[in-house]
């Protein structure tokens, strides 16, 4: 699995738009390159994205190989109540990947 | 329009060049649009995407889209997607958004292939599309294809 990095405010408030940022290792292989022997490289995009917030989708995203290398993805959602913030991905190598963050809403 | 009458309106405060470019940005024709938008007309405005104006190179450019909307129930963006006119992918990324959303803006770090207009194309809960386009001078390209 990715590595990834959330960033999230620890706390906030209810009715607020928190802005939530992720990292994740990704080669994001366009496909294009060739190898030192002159192979094509396959591509190995990260094609979705979501997060779900006390599991309702609040983000969704479609990548191509037009997002760089280690994608950085910024939103923002609605604080409502305490809960968990839960990140799913899949990549063109049916990889799959998640990541979790906790909100405490006050 | 005449000269003065031209010139009275620059006067006025109105915005000449929004007038003259409404929707230069986006060609509804274009199947990649059409494939969005099912043909329906793409508006000039509510839409801000923001991009450096040069980038050394083109691996990672930090890349922002606002959109002007309540984020209500009732009034919403639906969708945000962006366009590249010069990448071998001209698709690049597109959002999904909806009233839990709370504010309509979203960033990521985005490849391209040398100098190109990006175009960014906002979907609305009211089935109405808006647009931005910015155009950016990369110094070195990434992703050429057979690089």
């Amino acid at each position: 699995m990715a590595l990834s990095r959330i960033q999230l405010p620890p706390e906030a408030r209810r009715g607020e738009a928190v802005e939530v940022r992720i990292l994740i290792q990704h080669p994001m292989e366009t496909g294009l390159r060739r190898d030192t022997h002159g192979n094509r490289i396959a591509r190995n995009v990260l094609h979705s994205l979501a997060c779900r917030y006390n599991d309702v989708e609040v983000f969704r995203a479609t990548l191509s190989s037009g997002i760089a290398a280690n994608p950085v993805l910024r939103f923002f959602f609605r604080a409502e109540k305490s809960g968990e913030l839960e990140f799913w991905w899949l990549d063109d190598d049916e990889v799959e990947g998640t990541a979790k963050a906790r909100l405490v809403v006050t | 329009m005449k000269r003065r009458a031209v010139l009275a309106l620059g006067l006025l405060g109105i915005p000449l060049r929004g007038i003259a470019q409404a929707n230069a940005h986006v060609s509804t024709t274009d199947p990649l649009v059409y494939a969005l938008t099912k043909g329906k007309a793409v508006n000039a405005g509510r839409v801000r995407l923001e991009l450096p104006k040069i980038a050394d190179t083109g691996y990672s450019v930090p890349m922002t889209v606002r959109v002007e909307s309540p984020m209500t129930p009732a009034s919403h963006v639906r969708a945000i997607h962006l366009i590249a006119e010069k990448n071998p992918m001209r698709d690049m990324v597109s959002f999904q958004l909806g009233p839990h959303s709370a504010r309509a803006e979203v960033g990521s770090n985005i490849r391209l292939n040398g100098s190109q207009r990006v175009v960014a194309i906002a979907e609305l809960s009211d089935g109405t599309f808006w647009s931005d386009a910015a155009y950016i001078e990369v110094r070195e390209a990434a992703c050429t294809e057979d690089g």
